[in-house]
């Protein structure tokens, strides 16, 4: 497959590259400083990120500017814990997400169940910051720390007949409150990937975000990230990926097949039945900040438009 | 419209403008959330249905009670639901869109629950601007009417909430079931004037009672023919 670099973005979305380049700096500089000043152990600045400065996922683009963190922190569509978005953030905490462990099963030679600790030990992680667009027209850019799905799936070996990849979230209904009272959706969450779509370079799994773990609220300890495809197929809290010959049943689109259908690729022609997805409010902007012009495949369309050539992206949306 | 500077009078005046006044604050805070101006609009919309139901409650809780002095109050609590839902309005033209007009276009033909929102405003809209005392007196029993589609503006003004959700529904079932019941406080009350009639007065005698009393009702009441008919049939407007 060849694969376009990406192309460029507006000159009024990029961050002064100085100050961005050097912003870890300038905290722990601010850290320091403030540190020094209170008499407490310089070891409490050196642990403000657990992952350190990592490598730049290949697609990982420098030039959006980042939302903050406490907004990305708040405002989560978490529907086992709450239909609201700020209540999510406190009621994630219940959930218990050490030990954990995945099963991999279903069309691979190498089936098993295995613990994230193994899983990371044997993936190098990378910081991949994308932009993340939800189907209610909001988007926001995120510094995930993960690594390629790809090459996750690549050492449990596939098989020919592996066509799809379906996702299962984690069932924990004394944690979580909509799955206790078996409310609105199907409980555990579910969603999948062609395998093409699977093996591609932009899919990442997620294990944190701003050199952070990634807060529970945010799909802790690990989940998925599909930067073309609307918020909902990046799935959160994964414990079984399954590699299948037919598609699975996803979630939202089993409930309302009208309304989000399997792919859920990013598009601004193709409305929503009850709302436009020609525009987006992206977080972290003043009360001046203009809407956004939603792109295709959300931007990513060099990378990934290939996938869908002879398709109808309005049949298949 | 008469003043009275009575202590509820202006006490209802300053509770309407209390959710503004509390929106500022939050502003002034950054109290709004992660998608503030989201926030701000949806609680201004909040708001005008807010007031739109209180509204609607005033006609039975003046039955129940047989408390007559009420109309200014649902005039003044009507005129709230119009305010706030042009404060809505202006959110969406002006801060999330910044009367871009291309993409607002798009906007509306696109998404379908902003249709019952136009509906809803375009009533409440045409019921601000006849509300006037005088409008009323000129439009006679057009008035009426014309006055009777808040009930649409409020249906309208739910679906509107709840055709943009996509998982909550908590809260416009809630604005739902009160509309049921003040709505079905009225067909109740009409059902049960209906069968009281059929079996008590004639339609002849009512009429011989409009023709005659005029005479003898004081200036000062505005509308002599209603305050008979109500006398006669108890009947809620």
């Amino acid at each position: 497959m060849i694969i376009k670099t990406k192309k460029d973005i507006p000159s009024s979305e990029i961050t002064d590259p100085l100050v961005f380049k050097n912003r870890r700096q300038v905290i722990k500089g601010m850290l320091a400083t403030l540190i020094a000043g209170t008499g407490i152990s310089p070891t409490l600045a050196n642990n403000k990120s657990v992952w350190g400065d990592l490598p730049k996922g290949n697609f990982s683009s420098d030039s959006l500017t980042l939302t903050p963190a406490e907004l990305i922190k708040n405002y989560t569509n978490y529907y086992e814990f709450s239909f609201n978005k700020e209540d999510s953030t406190s009621l994630a905490q219940n959930l218990i997400t050490d030990p954990w462990s995945v099963e991999i099963s279903g069309e691979v030679e190498k089936p098993g169940t295995y613990y994230l600790e193994d899983i990371l030990r044997q993936q190098s992680l990378q910081e991949y910051i994308y932009r993340l667009r939800c189907v209610e027209a909001w988007s926001m850019v995120v510094p995930w720390v993960g690594f390629s799905l790809g090459s996750l799936l690549k050492m449990v070996k596939p098989l020919s007949t592996a066509h799809f990849v379906k996702f299962t979230a984690v069932y924990q209904p004394k944690a979580m409150p909509n799955q206790l009272s078996n409310t609105m959706l199907e409980w555990p969450y579910i969603e999948g990937l062609r395998i093409d779509e699977a093996m591609h370079p932009l899919t990442i799994l997620a294990v944190g975000m701003y050199g952070d773990t990634l807060p529970k609220q945010n799909g802790a300890p690990l989940r998925l990230v599909v930067p073309w495809k609307y918020g909902f197929k990046s799935i959160k809290a994964i414990v079984k990926i399954e590699l299948l010959k037919r598609p699975p049943v996803t979630t939202w689109n089993k409930f309302a097949p009208n309304d989000y259908g399997f792919y859920g690729n990013v598009n601004p022609t193709v409305a929503h039945p009850r709302w436009s997805q020609n525009t987006e409010r992206q977080l972290g902007g003043s009360f001046f900040t203009p809407r956004r012009q939603t792109e295709l495949f959300n931007g990513y369309g060099e990378q990934v438009a290939s996938m869908y050539n002879d398709m109808d992206l309005r049949h298949f949306f | 419209m008469v003043l009275r500077f009575n202590n509820l009078w202006s006490l209802t005046i300053i509770a309407g403008l209390l959710p503004l006044v509390w929106l500022f604050i939050d502003i002034a805070f950054d109290n709004l959330g992660s998608n503030a101006i989201q926030a701000l609009h949806i609680r201004l919309g909040d708001w005008s249905l807010r007031f739109l139901w209180l509204t609607l409650a005033i006609t039975p809780v003046q039955t129940i009670t047989k408390w007559r002095g009420m109309t200014d109050y649902r005039q003044l609590l009507g005129l709230y639901a119009f305010f706030y839902a042009t404060l809505h309005l202006l959110a969406y033209l002006l801060l999330d869109h910044g009367l871009k007009w291309g993409i607002i276009g798009t906007d509306i033909i696109e998404s379908s629950y902003i249709w019952f929102g136009i509906l809803a405003y375009t009533i409440v809209f045409l019921l601000a601007l006849s509300s006037p005392k005088w409008a009323k007196k000129r439009m006679g029993k057009t008035w009426k009417k014309l006055h009777r589609y808040i009930y649409v503006a409020a249906i309208a003004g739910i679906l509107h909430y709840y055709w943009q959700l996509k998982g909550n529904l908590a809260e416009p079932l809630f604005y739902l079931i009160l509309i049921v019941l003040l709505l079905g406080f009225r067909v109740a009350v009409w059902f049960k004037n209906r069968k009281f009639n059929k079996m008590m007065i004639p339609t002849s005698k009512r009429l011989v009672v409009v023709a005659v009393n005029p005479v003898v009702i004081p200036e000062t009441i505005a509308e002599p023919q209603e305050i008979i008919l109500k006398s006669l049939r108890n009947r809620a407007p």
